[in-house]
């Protein structure tokens, strides 16, 4: 009883010194504002501008139709039709064409045997582009090919390529992005606004005031973990309604689902921002070893790069991950709709790692030197 | 001297960082209601003695206790009947004196029909009442030691430690800082504090002269100064502090 008045006291002491600070109500809304309207536009992978140096050796009415359709497209420009194969390479060493698209001799003449092959090589410095780019090409050819079957009854054997229609060429990369980044958001505001706030008090000389009183470290420790419970679920606020006034995008699930998440990871990162804190005795200490956690967590933890690409013993270290299975529960909740029932694993294993950094927080915390 | 008066008992204290000795075995009491002067050059150890009587710092060695309790293996408990008042000013500046004193004092478990009559009393007597909505930080240097001295004696400790409560003020500010203290005393509150302001020794009931982490002298003012036979605690404090190596 006691000590909940106690608990209560230190966070009303918390809420009102984050209210007074002139920088932090700042940072908690308008981080999430430039982050949520500025990066899904800058930091977009939709591949657009894919220049095609076409070699076309069989002048035959089949290949124009295919260097029509991919001019047709609008992704796709057509920026020379040559011969010569090491023209094109030129073209690609120049940084003017993306992807080589090689039509043999005799293409139209062998399309039903289907001896000659069409060859798409792509340039592969922007990898992105270059592997996007290879597979719209193909698509072009595959889909000339099919409009020509279709036209002429004649069957032609299309199928060993034929996994690559199953690229969804309207994927919307920001649908993808807008959960990550509030992941992103949450990793960096819940993980060092903690460890600063802590700090501070180390370099002010106020912790000291409160370790020479009875307070427990636990009661301390949740007092700085608790508030960020509040600023998790104004930073997720903001983007949830920016991802929906900006970008049309709204949670397909449970609101609900996301805030027990975002509460939970928000605690799980709080707790290592007071544990760094801790062990941190100035601001440049604690700042520099966030950041070292920050960088692993956001490239290990499949918000960039899916996990399923890493190499398996990578992968079993990702288990490690807090963020890991926030993201899984954002990108389900919002993209597919999931249910908390569903995603129970993920929940539980977030609420364990935060029970366990509750604990080193408070165990690390050392009220005597 | 009777065993049930002594407040504050340590022997054979010692705190070394590495290789330093910060604190080297010092022994000595503290009765009960008395005003104990902790004098000391500046490097001489008198902070790392004082965190280890409040439950900041582990001893390295030695023992002692403090209102009953032992300093190693009982310092939450001394904490809560004790109050601090460091050398550097550690209320929040970001919150009113008010709240800086409902915070602190509800942390000391007192309710808050207490913390009113209590808070009510002490801006009263510390003229302090028209500035108890003002941000600490906005607050001059003299009325914030008074305050940080209100916050650790609010919830009437047996023994209050002040280190250097006084320093950068005016000579008249720091003589009503002493009357609070005096006060204090009278209402039986043991009080060890630290100085380096000579005069302020004057006004202890006994002093402690501590040289490299030893303590030097022990004894009440006018005892020391018949002993060295000089006429003031700072001549005093020169004979005592020739040798000193350390400090500035």
């Amino acid at each position: 009883m006691i000590k909940l008045r106690i608990l209560l006291a230190l966070l009303r002491k918390e809420i009102k010194l984050m209210r007074r600070n002139r920088l932090i109500p700042r940072v908690i809304i308008v981080m999430p504002l430039m982050v949520m309207l500025v990066i899904p536009l800058v930091a977009n992978l939709d591949v657009k501008n894919v220049n095609v140096a076409v070699v076309d050796n069989d002048h035959s009415q089949l290949s124009r139709r295919m260097i029509a359709d991919i001019s047709a497209s609008e992704i796709l420009n057509v920026i020379s039709v040559g011969d010569s194969h090491s023209e094109a390479m030129l073209e690609i060493e120049d940084g003017n064409a993306d992807v080589i698209l090689t039509i043999p001799p005799d293409y139209s003449v062998d399309m039903i045997a289907r001896t000659a092959q069409v060859d798409v090589e792509a340039n592969g410095v922007n990898v992105t582009k270059g592997m996007l780019g290879a597979r719209y090409v193909s698509e072009s050819v595959l889909g000339t090919l099919a409009g020509i079957s279709a036209q002429s009854g004649q069957k032609i054997k299309t199928d060993d390529i034929s996994i690559i229609y199953r690229f969804n060429p309207t994927l919307n990369f920001r649908n993808y992005m807008i959960p990550a980044l509030m992941v992103i958001l949450l990793i960096i505001i819940g993980g060092f606004l903690p460890a600063l706030n802590l700090v501070n008090e180390k370099e002010t000389g106020t912790i000291e005031a409160m370790n020479v009183t009875p307070v427990s470290r636990l009661v301390f420790v949740l007092s700085k973990l608790i508030p960020f419970w509040i600023v998790g679920i104004m930073v997720v606020t903001v983007g949830m309604l920016v991802g929906w006034l900006v970008y049309g995008l709204v949670p397909q699930g449970c609101i609900g689902a996301i805030y027990l998440a975002a509460i939970l990871f928000s605690l799980v990162m709080s707790g290592i921002g007071i544990s760094i804190a801790n062990s941190s005795s100035t601001m440049l200490q604690s700042i520099f070893v966030m950041f070292a956690f920050i960088i692993v967590f956001q490239l290990m933890s499949g918000l960039f790069t899916p996990i399923s690409y890493m190499p398996v013993w990578v992968q079993y270290i990702t288990y490690m991950i807090p963020p890991r299975y926030f993201i899984e529960i954002m990108r389900s909740v919002y993209l597919k709709g999931t249910s908390i029932a569903e995603l129970w694993q993920q929940y539980l294993t977030l609420a364990s790692f935060a029970t366990v950094m509750l604990f080193v927080a408070a165990a690390t915390y050392k009220k005597q030197s | 001297m009777n065993s049930i008066e002594k407040v504050i008992s340590v022997k054979n204290l010692t705190k070394k960082f590495g290789s330093f000795t910060a604190v080297d075995h010092i022994t000595f009491d503290v009765m009960k209601g008395e005003i104990f002067g902790f004098l000391g050059a500046n490097g001489a150890g008198k902070t790392t003695a004082m965190r280890m009587l409040c439950g900041l710092s582990y001893p390295t060695s030695g023992e002692g206790s403090v209102a009953g309790c032992d300093i190693t293996s009982q310092a939450e408990t001394i904490k809560r009947r004790i109050g601090y008042m460091s050398q550097k000013f550690s209320l929040y500046g970001d919150l009113t004196v008010m709240e800086n004193i409902r915070l602190f004092s509800t942390i000391y478990g007192m309710s808050d029909k207490d913390i009113k009559t209590v808070s009510a009393r002490l801006f009263k007597e510390l003229e302090m009442e028209e500035m108890k909505n003002a941000l600490v930080r906005d607050i001059p240097v003299g009325w914030k030691q008074k305050l940080a001295f209100a916050t650790a004696t609010i919830h009437n400790p047996q023994v209050v430690f002040l280190d250097e409560p006084t320093g950068g003020v005016d000579p008249v500010t720091r003589r009503r800082f002493w009357e609070l203290i005096y006060k204090a005393a009278a209402d039986g509150m043991t009080v060890f504090v630290t100085t380096h302001y000579l005069d302020e020794a004057e006004y202890c009931n006994r002093v402690s002269i501590m040289v490299d982490g030893k303590i030097s002298a022990l004894d009440n003012p006018a005892a020391l100064k018949k002993k060295y036979n000089v006429s003031t605690m700072d001549e005093v404090f020169r004979i005592v502090a020739k040798n000193a190596q350390r400090g500035e």
